[in-house]
């Protein structure tokens, strides 16, 4: 057998290099490749056991430009403070220190570091790359797993039965000047709310989807498509809360039925057969949404026209 | 006028002696978590840093956890980084503690010895900190108020040199809550003892590394010697550090103390407050010509083996009182003195006792109630219990 080399110049603009470790079609990477266009070389990465631990490369290489911190599971938010403390201490206000987590490392068992930073209103950016179950162990439920997906530990026969935790939420209960939700499909509405949280100072919180190719049992070209379905069917809705009482939706989705998301990947095959759990599946998103609709429309004071296209009454 | 004439003499508690050798340091960055009875060091430091008597910034936290997770990353951040904590809340830090040593983070944590629960138990034991034995953090235990400031001092000053974690640890109440003269140094003679703090790995936006990258088997291995080749170099660097130590600031400190050694027969080893209850005692019988005299352990990681092997090599019986347990074993300086002294020539019959658990009286009777029951054995035992009920 013989190999064929093809020697890859990295682009120097671009600070994610070749050789990292990412699955093809990984949302998590497209998601870095991103954020750092927006904050170039002046960031630390703060990075919690996710599958980041592993992208980045191991010792002595590493694929990401700017420094990294690697840390323990439940620690992203502490630690990305403690880097603070010490940059602030030796006047380095220029630098923004980012802790990068997964869901597991940002619903689950970084919650409580989370919450510690955030009611503190600690002056770090926390971007959870979203892909809905513990990925890096090989595919086991998080609270961010969602209503109906099949994981190992929520396996076909018994598909998981609680929605998705509400982090946005659990956020805005914090009271931090920003948190926003991106989606890798949108990447000028999540680079334009990138650079909006660069320019805050405080507890800046960014949640942004990232579809997981064998996780979600799907192909590896799909990943933009799956994560532009989860908007447009209002699975994941594009907003963002400012001060943990402004809400504002950033993109007003088609509001396609669940099915057009969930066909697309394997994850969702038993709630797929079973009509019942599908319209209750539904049925909860568009609770969801008009609940999420009527905070725009309360912060606000009105609702444009293309709103109304997308509440229950439209479908 | 010589600076260390420019001393303060004051009456100050062990917690608010650690503060002070906190302050002396110039920590730059602290987190900590209230527990007893550490919560006087945190409170102490809150409001030196809040009016600026040290500037420092104090991150209150959610949980121990997060308070060791903080200065682990502010240390690796280029910041001189300290947290203290006790009993539960180290139990709590355990994760860390390894992840401190394999980091090589040279943060210095103020342990106050308390027992674990259940039942609840604020009072002093060793068991919290010896049980972190194995986590690769340098450990020193202390006697005196006095001490507890130096060593807090010294502390930084070694754990930058081989960059390695520092736990230096006071009995809970005995040594926490109870006042004793104490002698605060000027700031400029600390500063020439102890330099600004740098760490070579230290996050470099100019040189951007990965910091605790994963390490596939062919590096891991490397990493962990490098860490036992740092903990070598740590004993020397202890006696260097406590010699120049001892020069510039008159106070001298060494891997074991020697009391009343000389000509001794028998050895009590032991290790913090309990040693000032021993030496009573052994000043006692003494007058009545008991050839006794004391080995107080101070530094315990690393484990100071040839100078444990030369002070109790040659000894008639050497009796270890600990105040903790290792559960089906023994108490943990017995054991650690054991394995120290297989192999050495002369070795004396060692004999342990375990004393003043959850934090029971040590008094100079029970003392010399140990070791005249040491006098009587003919055959060493892993336990001999002291004031249990049974």
């Amino acid at each position: 057998m013989s190999w064929a080399w093809v020697e890859v110049k990295p682009n120097e603009n671009d600070l994610l290099h070749p050789g990292h470790l990412a699955c093809q079609g990984c949302g998590a990477t497209i998601t870095a490749r991103l954020a750092l266009k927006v904050f170039g070389k002046n960031a630390v990465f703060v990075i919690p056991a996710s599958c980041w631990s592993v992208i980045d490369g191991a010792w002595p290489q590493h694929a990401l430009q700017i420094p990294v911190f690697h840390t323990a599971f439940e620690t992203a938010a502490i630690a990305a403070t403690g880097i603070r403390a010490a940059l602030d201490m030796k006047g380095r206000h220029d630098v923004h220190v980012v802790a990068w987590a997964g869901d597991g490392g940002t619903f689950d068992i970084g919650l409580q570091a989370l919450s510690g930073a955030a009611e503190r209103n600690e002056n770090i950016i926390y971007i959870t790359y979203d892909n809905e179950a513990y990925m890096n162990t090989g595919i086991q439920r998080s609270s961010s797993t969602p209503l109906g997906a099949w994981t190992t530990t929520t396996p076909d026969e018994r598909p998981e039965d609680r929605p998705k935790k509400n982090m946005m939420e659990i956020l805005a209960a914090h009271r931090v000047p920003y948190a926003a939700t991106a989606s890798i499909a949108y990447p000028d509405d999540f680079i334009r709310k990138l650079k909006k949280a660069t320019q805050i100072k405080g507890f800046r919180f960014i949640h942004v989807f990232s579809p997981c190719p064998p996780g979600w049992k799907m192909a590896s070209n799909l990943s933009v498509r799956v994560a532009r379905m989860a908007v447009e069917t209002k699975v994941f809705p594009l907003y963002e809360i400012e001060d943990g009482e402004v809400y504002t939706i950033t993109h007003w989705p088609k509001g396609l039925p669940v099915e057009e998301y969930f066909k697309l990947q394997g994850r969702f095959k038993p709630v797929l057969k079973d009509p019942e759990r599908l319209a209750y599946v539904q049925r909860y998103i568009e609770a969801q949404w008009e609940r999420l609709v009527r905070l725009h429309e309360a912060s606000h004071g009105y609702l444009p026209e293309e709103a109304r296209a997308t509440l229950r009454s439209a479908i | 006028m010589k600076l260390i004439e420019k001393s303060q003499y004051t009456v100050l508690k062990g917690n608010y002696a650690v503060a002070y050798g906190v302050k002396l340091a110039r920590v730059e960055v602290i987190s900590a978590y209230p527990i007893t009875p550490q919560t006087t060091i945190s409170e102490k430091l809150a409001d030196m840093t809040a009016t600026g008597e040290l500037k420092a910034r104090f991150i209150t936290v959610e949980s121990e956890h997060s308070a060791i997770s903080a200065v682990i990353a502010s240390s690796l951040a280029g910041a001189r980084s300290f947290t203290a904590t006790a009993s539960q809340g180290l139990a709590l830090m355990h994760e860390m503690l390894h992840w401190a040593t394999g980091a090589r983070a040279p943060v210095v944590m103020v342990n106050v010895n308390r027992a674990l629960a259940p039942s609840w138990n604020i009072w002093t034991e060793q068991t919290d900190s010896l049980a972190q034995r194995d986590t690769g953090w340098l450990q020193i235990y202390n006697e005196s108020n006095q001490e507890v400031l130096d060593t807090t001092i010294l502390a930084f000053k070694i754990a930058e040199r081989v960059y390695l974690p520092t736990m230096v640890v006071l009995d809970a109440f005995i040594l926490s809550h109870t006042s004793e003269p104490v002698e605060i140094y000027p700031q400029e003679l600390v500063d020439e003892f102890l330099p600004p703090y740098e760490h070579p790995n230290a996050i470099n936006f100019d040189d951007p590394r990965a910091i605790g990258a994963f390490a596939r088997p062919d590096y891991y291995m490397e990493f962990r010697y490098n860490i036992q080749k740092a903990h070598e170099e740590a004993l020397r660097v202890f006696k260097e550090e406590t010699e120049l130590f001892a020069e510039m600031f008159g106070r001298k400190y060494d891997t074991v103390e020697e009391f009343m050694l000389d000509d001794a027969d028998y050895v009590l080893v032991l290790a913090g407050s309990t040693a000032t209850t021993a030496k009573y005692a052994v000043a006692q019988l003494r007058e009545r010509g008991e050839k006794v005299g004391i080995m107080r352990i101070k530094l315990f990681r690393p484990f100071p083996v040839e100078d444990v092997r030369r002070v109790l090599s040659g000894r008639k019986k050497v009796a270890v009182i600990d105040r903790n347990l290792s559960f089906g074993h023994s108490g943990i300086f017995y054991m650690e003195t054991k394995a120290a002294m297989y192999g050495a020539k002369d070795r004396p019959p060692i004999f342990g006792y375990v004393a003043g658990l959850g934090g029971r009286d040590i008094r100079p009777q029970d003392i010399i109630d140990m070791y005249e029951d040491m006098k009587r054995r003919e055959e060493p035992e892993n336990i001999i219990w002291k004031g249990v009920r049974v």
